[in-house]
């Protein structure tokens, strides 16, 4: 039993690096045996996420020891709840994006299948490791594979938006190291349910080492995630990135949120004695102006690419902020807006490149342009009663969900999204907190409608530019396999709507388990090595 | 030895950020280079600074665990070392292509207009 467990949480690493690292051996022309077998272990990699999933109703917390050495020396690996939840996001949108990109992406450039593969085992690595050194091993696989990724059909602007990607992204990969060694210096470990316990009792004089090293570390994450003014590079780089490849590089945005929700948390909760939300406030600052910068991006952008990058940063803005604000309603409702928003704007992602194939390249900032200067756009009337072509149809449904998702609007799971927030917003209770969180607690609900507001003016903008204005558009072709990726993603975003109790239910276990985190700790500390009778 | 490595740290740093801040790439990649440095410094200097003391421990017994060094963050050091090897190559074949593409050696593929 134990064994399936330990295979359950150590194959979503290992199957991807062994799918990767066969690609390198199969020539670059056998697109569809590689296609094949990258199929194959993507869904695999999505099936064992799903089983581990429902491994953590049974048993909240699963910890395997690589090399079976006791926690804190050894290296482990640790699936709880939250884990779970992020392997299956990141199982599902790495399986919509590898369908659509086998339409034609894939052999746009070299060595995509393999880069694809080492791009997922770095994601699932850094959501199930337990210690902080193995988190950069990961998080740097995750990165050299993006970095692949990003010049995938290199052209000239993937070139440029790349270099710039690399070299902040290599900058944060140093602050990290310096955190961590920071870190090291004062706790003599790096085990992070170790930390958890050595924090309470840092010696009052390194207490300061303590969290300058947690502040440095948390800038890289910060990086990652966007947050404003460390998220200039984001945009740039996700706008030129080819389709497939920025749908996915939406899950790696959320690498970074994921670790400060799980470090923040498990490190400078309410247990940690006198470093207790330690740097909160600075995320609540941080990602508040995050959403502003969001929202204004969102209205300013010209071209729809630009459009989701900045609903990115609004989304990595809202979780920041609620990350910050240390409350466990808020937490269950910001696991829920963070699936939510994720599947949204990668489906946005891959709906814009099907949208623009049928249009003439600068027709957007044409049209902006247009609109400022009061070009006449009178045209002669057109007959009524034109039979909308159904690929058109298709995706201008498939535009307003995107639409509804990321302004949430109802009917959608935007909507029920930003209500449970709102609501455990409104419920934190104002008599137990200082004055500064209640505040900001309302700057955040203006800010959040205000984001809302827009999202529709820059969504409805971008919509009427797209399907309504040009009349001599040429209708773009697409496949099947590039329509059913945009259509599933989005249909799970239905499904959210429809489940949204029970899938409510679970974020708000595992915010509780996030925010009490004495039971993660205990299970990794206490997991015993397996004698020479069990091993098999 | 302890101010030796401080100072040492601290002029690898400045030098690189200031490189790294530069507008040509290759000033770039040798401010990440020296970056890198700094920082396997740093970490070296987290294990406590210890002269002629080995990491490993001897046969026989663990002894006095005050005459061995900290072998943890020699670990961590191999690991940056060979990580940052590899995405300071991999930067240098995307800074070749920058260069190939827009016939410049600016970190924006344009010369400034002034």
């Amino acid at each position: 039993m134990s064994g399936t467990r330990t295979m359950l949480i150590v194959a979503p690493i290992l199957i991807p690096l062994i799918a990767g690292a066969i690609f390198l051996f199969l020539g670059e022309r056998r697109h569809v045996l590689k296609s094949a077998i990258n199929i194959a272990s993507t869904a695999t990699v999505l099936a064992l996420a799903i089983a581990l999933m429902h491994l953590t109703a049974e048993r909240p917390v699963t910890v395997t020891l690589i090399g079976n050495w006791q926690a804190p020396f050894g290296i482990v690996l640790v699936a709880d709840r939250l884990s779970a939840l992020m392997l299956v996001l990141t199982g599902i949108l790495a399986f919509a994006t590898l369908t659509f990109s086998l339409a034609r992406w894939h052999s746009a450039g070299a060595h995509f299948h393999s880069l694809f593969q080492f791009l997922l085992m770095g994601l699932n690595g850094a959501f199930l490791t337990g210690d902080v050194f193995n988190l950069f091993v990961f998080f740097e696989v995750m990165l050299a594979a993006s970095y692949g990724l990003v010049l995938h059909a290199s052209n000239r602007a993937r070139v440029g938006a790349g270099l710039h990607y690399i070299a902040v992204n290599l900058a944060a990969s140093l602050l990290f190291l310096i955190g961590v060694s920071l870190i090291y210096g004062v706790t003599g470990t790096l085990n992070m349910a170790d930390l958890a316990l050595r924090v309470p009792a840092v010696a009052a004089g390194d207490r300061m080492l303590l969290e300058a090293g947690a502040a440095i570390l948390g800038v890289a994450f910060l990086v990652k995630a966007g947050m404003w003014p460390l998220s200039f590079w984001l945009p740039n780089t996700y706008s030129v990135a080819a389709a497939p490849v920025a749908a996915f590089f939406v899950i790696m945005s959320k690498v970074g949120i994921y670790i400060v929700l799980r470090l923040s948390l498990l490190t400078f909760g309410e247990q940690a004695g006198a470093s207790a939300q330690f740097g909160d406030s600075w995320l609540m600052i941080g990602g508040m102006m995050t959403i502003v910068f969001g929202s204004i991006g969102v209205l300013a952008s010209q071209d729809l690419a630009r459009l989701a990058s900045f609903n990115v940063l609004i989304s990595s803005g809202t979780m920041l902020a609620a990350i910050g604000l240390g409350d466990v309603n808020v937490t269950e409702a910001a696991l829920y807006y963070l699936v939510n928003s994720t599947l949204a704007i990668a489906a946005f992602f891959l709906l814009i490149e099907l949208i623009e194939r049928g249009r003439a390249p600068g027709a957007d900032v044409l049209a902006v342009t247009m609109e400022a200067y009061g070009e006449d756009l009178d045209e002669p009337e057109e007959e009524v009663g034109v039979v909308i072509p159904v690929t058109m149809a298709v995706l201008g449904i498939g535009f307003i969900c995107c639409a509804l998702l990321l302004s949430g609007q109802p009917p959608l799971s935007g909507f029920v999204a930003k209500f449970v927030l709102l609501a455990a917003l409104f419920q934190i209770p104002g008599s137990q907190v200082g004055g500064f969180t209640v505040a900001s607690t309302w700057a955040l609900i203006a800010l959040l409608l205000i984001s809302g507001l827009a999202g529709v003016v820059a969504m409805a903008r971008a919509g009427i530019r797209t399907f309504w204005l040009p009349l001599d558009n040429a209708i773009p072709r697409v496949r099947v396999i590039e329509m059913a990726p945009i259509v599933v993603l989005l249909a799970l975003c239905i499904g959210l709507t429809v489940q949204a109790g029970p899938v409510l239910h679970f974020m708000r276990d595992t915010a509780q388990s996030l925010h009490v985190p004495q039971d993660y700790v205990r299970s990794v500390i206490s997991t015993p090595r397996l004698t020479a009778g069990e091993r098999r | 030895m302890e101010t030796i490595l401080a100072i040492s740290i601290g002029v690898l740093t400045a030098c690189g950020v200031w490189l790294l801040l530069r507008p040509r790439t290759f000033q770039v990649i040798v401010g990440l280079s020296l970056l890198s440095y700094a920082v396997n410094l740093f970490i070296f200097s987290m294990g406590r600074l210890m002269v002629g003391a080995p990491p490993v421990l001897e046969p026989g017994g663990a002894g006095d665990l005050t005459h061995y060094a900290d072998p943890l963050p020699q670990a961590l050091i191999l690991t940056a070392i060979v990580i940052g090897f590899a995405t300071t190559a991999l930067f240098l074949v995307v800074l070749l292509a920058a260069r190939g593409l827009t016939r410049t050696d600016h970190v924006d593929g344009r010369e400034p207009t002034s």
